[in-house]
């Protein structure tokens, strides 16, 4: 372990209140920590800046997943073996129940939780891809108040988040997608392995055909940007579209490869990054001529 | 050097059935708190980032990397670590199936191996080959390349099963 | 056999294993132990020029030791002495140690290592193999070559010149790669000037260590004590590395007098500085008939040996030697050359230089079968060795091997014919993107040290007889996860014939076990084993020539002659020493003669998909058919194939060292990727046992064997799946899309 322990403190209040009341006292000082799951990896790697933390992994308020006719609605502790175990969210969301399935291991899984994973704003990370193509919206708490805001543009740059100081996600509201209703669902993690893997390229698409026309689309991707990425060439290229239109293929590819701003790191390279994602672009279309 | 100091805390928790209580710091890695606090250490460290899975215990029933776990978060958990797994000199069925089935050769990610196969077998108790491979595969082993592994996981499943037939068939017999 | 061999019995210390009981290294604790931690340099090369500590951290709670603190001599003691346990004037990698601290509390160090500053002048570095052999920049001797072999057989220039011959020409690279033991490496030490060294830790070969120590403390033999903790796999790893960390915390402790120390490696400093596989670079040339014979073979072999020699010339022979492969050829050359950079040291990993050079040649002879219009089976068929047949360096196969019929054997078990036809058709569809294919190798492994090495080991083993007939084998042989402890078991108590509950292997500690050499090389089993065997079965004879013991006997009558004879005489303890099997005759000079006393032999196939969208091979299937002569016990043997298996599957298509200016960049194991139980195929194992004379109960080497032959197969499913070569190892999905990105725009441009 590289870091030293005794240079960090942490609290675990007991309620969403005092939570919010301490964040409220003592603006700016107090990190929030969820399920530990990418904080404790900084910290061994002696990354983690020193300080004082906010453990809020126990606070009930923030857990739980309630559905209603239009939505489901996740509580921001939710974990992803909840999710991944989800009857409504494997029928109606299966994009995000196979993001949390495919995040690390169970191990990891059964401790990380959704909003944590927004929250760390990691490029790489999994769900939000899916939350891009389901037009999730968040509802963000402080101790002023709450509000409500789309999850899309919610990232407003590497690290960067649309949230307050002293704001906490409460909660993250998903419309339901059913098949049913004409919607067709891609999602693809392309990982270094099937499991325990970091995302090198993440897609994620949901569509609602109808007559053999794209009704509405959004598509997400992850990896390829500094932030989640809100594929708009590609919404725009496929939105109207006609399936049967010859051209759609190539302007799905180039919207694609034109959009994503991948680079090289220590996980793969932009080449690979682009290529991939043009490919899998291309897959959509792909899946959505078959489906619809 | 530290910007911040910060003291000890007192956290307690049950850790295999057993009332304990440790002084330690908040973010001391519950991994850290049983290997030296509680020289429970047959949960293991391979890599202190939740990759290899070594150091997998139950917390509240549940299989977590205790290297991710800080030590606050683990106030009034339920603690079950590989110590605990056997009743006394009875090896639970998923240990000796990893010892008939070799399962187990250098032995470091054996113990969260078990652990991992245990909660396996609790959600799936005839698991498809799918699903052994999902569930393990937070358990990282260099030596086995897994077959024995995934033959372990069989044995221990039929073990179990055929434990539970003859309970039941005792319990049919006696009504 | 016997009652035991060839039953799989279950691990001896299989029982503390799987309850957690087992103490390894990092489980041990001392009375007023402290922790210690290494700071290193981070340029790859260059001069020191000072040390500074910063201020505002209490350096005097600390032990600091440097190079001027060594008692005796600053280098690790090995085949070249040109390593120091801590650089003190010249840094020649980027991860090398120069400083240590010790603490008690072990929180503070890592923090307390950012505080300390080494000054380098930096010198320019050399990273690749090609840059190394131009000696622009000259890092060792006058030419960077640690160490070259020249292996000569028939005349290989007048057989290109024949007119009746195709020549076929290729390259073939293989990376570095990380042997990933889940148990990181650690020592303990106790040391202080007047009571000698004691060292407890993870390591292979505790022998090596003791000759490391020596002259590092300027100490006799018996003042040096090294005893191995359950060691939580090595792979080769463990062989030499673990003597540097010795020496550091022993270094400690004898400056802090005597405190016990303990130093742990976490992963990441483990990864950065430990040793790994050597990246190789086999070039190829080969004179062959139209119909496939083999007639000449020009292999150009060269190792990155990285900073420092350690082990590298060892390696570099039994790649060597198996650079030709299983193949009838007359007329061979092999010229091989191990190069210095500025990595750090390159070190033994299961296979020890055979993989890479079988990496080469099994590609190539894929590449002769293109060429050819053969299938590759066939050719293969045409040219393996048979008995009677001599390999490169001339040595006569006495063994009675039946290649042949493992590869059949393994093409029947793989469905390869029907699989090959039925993928060829799935591949023609352009709706199908994954893409499937199948590949095989065939190839051997020596066992056991090369050419006179085992004679010049001596090695020895023990067994002593104890109160109540127990008796524990003596050895400094080391259960690393592969099954010591319990073959040496089996077969003692099958030579003294007594319940394998009766005997034990004590644990090694070169205080009490003597040298019956290293962990390595697949010679525990077949060399050390067969020492066992004779041990037991002169400690019958004492037993007999005192009078004491029957022709049959119980374990009771076993015990009363034990306790007799103890009371007599002391002790019972005998001891076996190395005999050379007859007619092993081994030219050093000239690289020629009986390489090893015996063979492993094997015929693999690996079946793969390709996605196409995402440019990731996966493996499938995978089909393993070898010949280790007899089983001593079934189950730990498939468990050495299957794990050999897996590891060389990695390497093939998962595991890259990412090197930037010679420090490994990825070195965390979300970064390094191993496989997981979701990544590796169904693992078929077969044996075709051929029992080897001299062998115990017939037994030869096993493994190293399974790491040689995946990588090369795999990569040839890859080819036979996307039509397009690869020819470096690993195949990750980012070198799979640039090669068929280059192929498409090649045909392309030829269409065009």
């Amino acid at each position: 372990m590289r870091a030293n322990v005794a240079s960090y403190d942490v609290v675990a209040p007991e309620t969403l209140a005092e939570a919010l009341t301490l964040l409220a006292d003592e603006p700016g000082v107090w990190t929030p920590m969820a399920g530990g799951t990418d904080l404790m990896v900084l910290f061994e790697a002696g990354k983690l800046p020193t300080g004082r933390y906010l453990s809020i992994h126990g606070l009930p308020e923030l857990r739980g997943i309630t559905v209603d006719d239009d939505a489901v609605t996740i509580g921001a502790l939710t974990t992803y073996s909840e999710i991944r175990d989800h009857a409504v969210i494997n029928a109606d969301l299966p994009m995000l129940a196979q993001a949390a399935r495919e995040t690390g291991a169970l191990a990891i899984q059964n401790r990380g939780t959704l909003g944590g994973n927004i929250a760390n704003a990691s490029p790489a990370a999994d769900s939000p891809p899916a939350l891009v193509a389901y037009g999730a919206e968040l509802t963000l708490v402080s101790a002023a108040g709450t509000r409500t805001v789309p999850y899309r543009g919610f990232h407003t740059g590497y690290k960067q988040m649309d949230l307050r100081p002293g704001e906490l996600i409460h909660s993250i509201r998903v419309p339901r997608r059913p098949a049913s209703e004409g919607w067709v669902h891609f999602y693809r993690k392309v990982g270094t392995r099937a499991y325990q893997a970091i995302s090198k390229v993440c897609f994620a698409a949901c569509a609602r055909l109808s007559d053999g026309g794209v009704a509405e689309v959004r598509v997400g991707f992850g990896s390829v940007a500094p932030t989640v990425l809100i594929a708009s060439a590609l919404e725009a290229a496929l939105t109207g579209a006609r399936l049967d239109d010859a051209g759609l293929e190539a302007a799905v590819a180039a919207a694609a490869r034109h959009e994503v701003a991948a680079i090289d790191d220590i996980r793969s390279t932009a080449r690979y990054r682009t290529q991939v994602s043009e490919n899998l672009a291309v897959a959509f279309l792909h899946a959505l001529r078959a489906g619809g | 050097m530290a910007e911040v100091a910060v003291g000890k805390v007192a956290v307690t928790f049950t850790v295999n059935g057993v009332e304990r209580t440790v002084e330690t710091y908040p973010m001391a890695r519950l991994l850290d708190v049983l290997r030296e606090d509680l020289r429970l250490t047959g949960t293991k460290e391979g890599c202190g980032e939740g990759e290899c899975g070594a150091c997998s215990a139950f917390v509240d029933g549940r299989l977590v990397n205790t290297c991710l776990v800080p030590a606050i978060q683990a106030r009034g958990a339920k603690i079950e670590t590989i110590e605990g797994l056997a009743s006394g000199a009875e090896l639970h069925a998923v240990q000796q199936a990893f010892i008939d089935a070799g399962g187990a050769q250098c032995g470091i990610c054996t113990p969260g191996m078990v652990l991992a196969t245990v909660a396996l077998l609790r959600e799936h108790p005839e698991p498809t080959e799918a699903e052994v491979r999902e569930g393990l595969a937070g358990n990282l082993c260099r030596c086995t390349g897994y077959m024995k592994i995934f033959d372990s996981v069989e044995t221990a499943a039929r073990a179990i099963r055929a434990r539970q037939d003859a309970a039941t068939a005792g319990e049919g017999g006696a009504s | 056999m016997g009652k035991y061999v060839g039953q799989s019995v279950p691990r001896k210390e299989g029982v503390d294993k799987v309850t957690g009981r087992s103490l390894y290294v990092d489980d041990i604790v001392l009375d007023g132990m402290i922790h210690g931690i290494t700071v290193r340099s981070s340029v790859p090369r260059g001069k020191i020029l000072g040390v500074r500590f910063d201020p505002g951290v209490p350096w005097d709670e600390f032990v600091i030791v440097t190079a001027k603190d060594i008692p005796g001599r600053n280098v690790v003691a090995m085949l070249i002495e040109d390593q120091p346990f801590l650089a003190d004037d010249v840094i020649r990698h980027p991860d090398e140690p120069v400083l240590l601290l010790a603490h008690p509390d072990k929180h503070v160090l890592a923090e307390a290592r950012e505080h300390v500053h080494i000054d380098v002048e930096p010198l320019p570095a050399v990273f690749a193999i090609e840059d190394a052999l131009r000696a622009d920049t000259v890092l060792f001797g006058d030419d960077n070559v640690f160490k070259r072999f020249d292996v000569s057989k028939g005349d290989v220039d007048a057989a290109f010149a024949r007119d009746d011959v195709v020549i076929v020409e290729g390259t073939y690279e293989t990376g570095a790669q990380e042997q990933m033991y889940i148990e990181p490496m650690g020592m303990i030490a106790v040391a202080a000037p007047g009571q000698g060294v004691t060292v407890w830790g993870s390591l292979q070969c505790p022998y090596y260590v003791h000759k490391a120590l020596k002259p590092l403390f300027d100490l006799p033999a018996e003042q040096v004590r090294v005893v191995q903790t359950v060691t939580g796999g090595g792979f080769g790893g463990k062989e030499e590395y673990p003597s540097i960390i010795a020496g550091h915390a022993a270094l400690l402790s004898w400056k802090a007098g005597g405190v016990p120390v303990k130093l742990i490696y976490d992963r990441a400093e483990d990864l950065a500085a430990t040793t790994k596989r050597h990246p190789s670079r086999t070039r190829h040339r080969t004179a062959v008939t139209r119909d496939g014979e083999l007639v000449a073979m020009d292999v150009d072999f060269a190792l990155d040996g990285g900073a420092y020699a350690t082990l590298s010339a060892v390696v570099l022979s039994r790649g060597t030697i198996h650079a030709c492969g299983p193949y009838r050829c007359p007329n061979a050359r092999v010229v091989a050359r191990a190069v210095a950079t500025n990595h750090p040291p390159h070190g033994a990993f299961r296979g020890f230089g055979a993989p890479q050079s079988i990496f080469g040649l099994e590609r190539h002879m894929d590449k002769i079968a293109r060429t050819l219009g053969i299938a590759p089976e066939e050719l293969r068929r045409r040219n393996l060795l048979a008995t009677g047949d001599t390999t490169a360096t001339s040595q006569v196969i006495e063994e009675a091997i039946d290649l042949g019929a493992m590869l059949d054997d393994a093409l029947s078990q793989a469905g390869w014919a029907e699989k090959k036809a039925a993928f060829a058709a799935h591949n023609a569809d352009p709706a199908n993107t994954v893409k499937k294919g199948m590949g095989l190798a065939t190839f051997f492994h020596g066992s056991g040290f090369t050419g006179s090495g085992e004679v010049y080991l001596a090695s020895v083993v023990g067994i002593e007889a104890g109160p109540g007939g127990r008796c524990t084998v003596l050895a400094a042989s080391t259960e690393i996860g592969q099954g010591t402890n319990t073959i040496f078991s089996q077969i003692a108590a099958d030579a003294l014939r007594l319940p394998y509950e009766l005997v034990e292997v004590a644990q090694p500690d070169t205080a009490r076990v003597p040298d019956s050499g290293p962990t390595v090389a697949s010679r525990t089993t077949m060399v050390v084993g067969r020492l066992v065997q004779d041990a037991a079965e002169s400690l019958i004879h004492t037993l007999r020539d005192a009078g004491l013991l029957g022709a049959d006997y119980s374990a009771e009558q076993f015990a009363a002659a034990v306790d007799a004879y103890r009371e007599r005489f002391g002790t019972l303890r005998v001891y076996s020493k190395y005999k050379q099997p007859p007619g092993i005759v081994w030219d050093d000079k000239h690289y020629r003669g009986a390489a090893y006393a015996a063979y492993g032999w094997a015929a693999y196939i690996a079946e793969v998909e390709v996605d196409t969208l995402t440019y990731a091979a996966r493996v499938t299937d995978f089909v393993a058919v070898q010949d280790i002569g007899t089983l001593i016990n079934p189950l730990l043997a498939a468990g050495q194939v299957e794990g050999g298996v897996a590891q060389a599957i990695g390497w093939a298509v998962y595991e890259g060292v990412d090197w930037r200016d010679g420090h490994m960049a990825n070195n965390q194991m979300t970064n390094y990727i191993i496989p997981t139980a979701a990544d590796v195929p169904p693992i078929r194992v077969y044996f075709h046992s051929v029992p080897f004379k001299y062998g115990p109960s017939g037994a030869k080497g096993v493994g190293e064997l399974p790491m040689d032959g995946p990588a090369p197969a795999i990569l040839n499913a890859i080819e036979d799946a996307i039509g397009v070569s690869l020819n470096r190892a690993p195949a990750l999905p980012e070198d799979i899309m640039e090669a068929m990105l280059a192929a498409s725009s090649q045909s392309e441009a030829h269409h065009g």
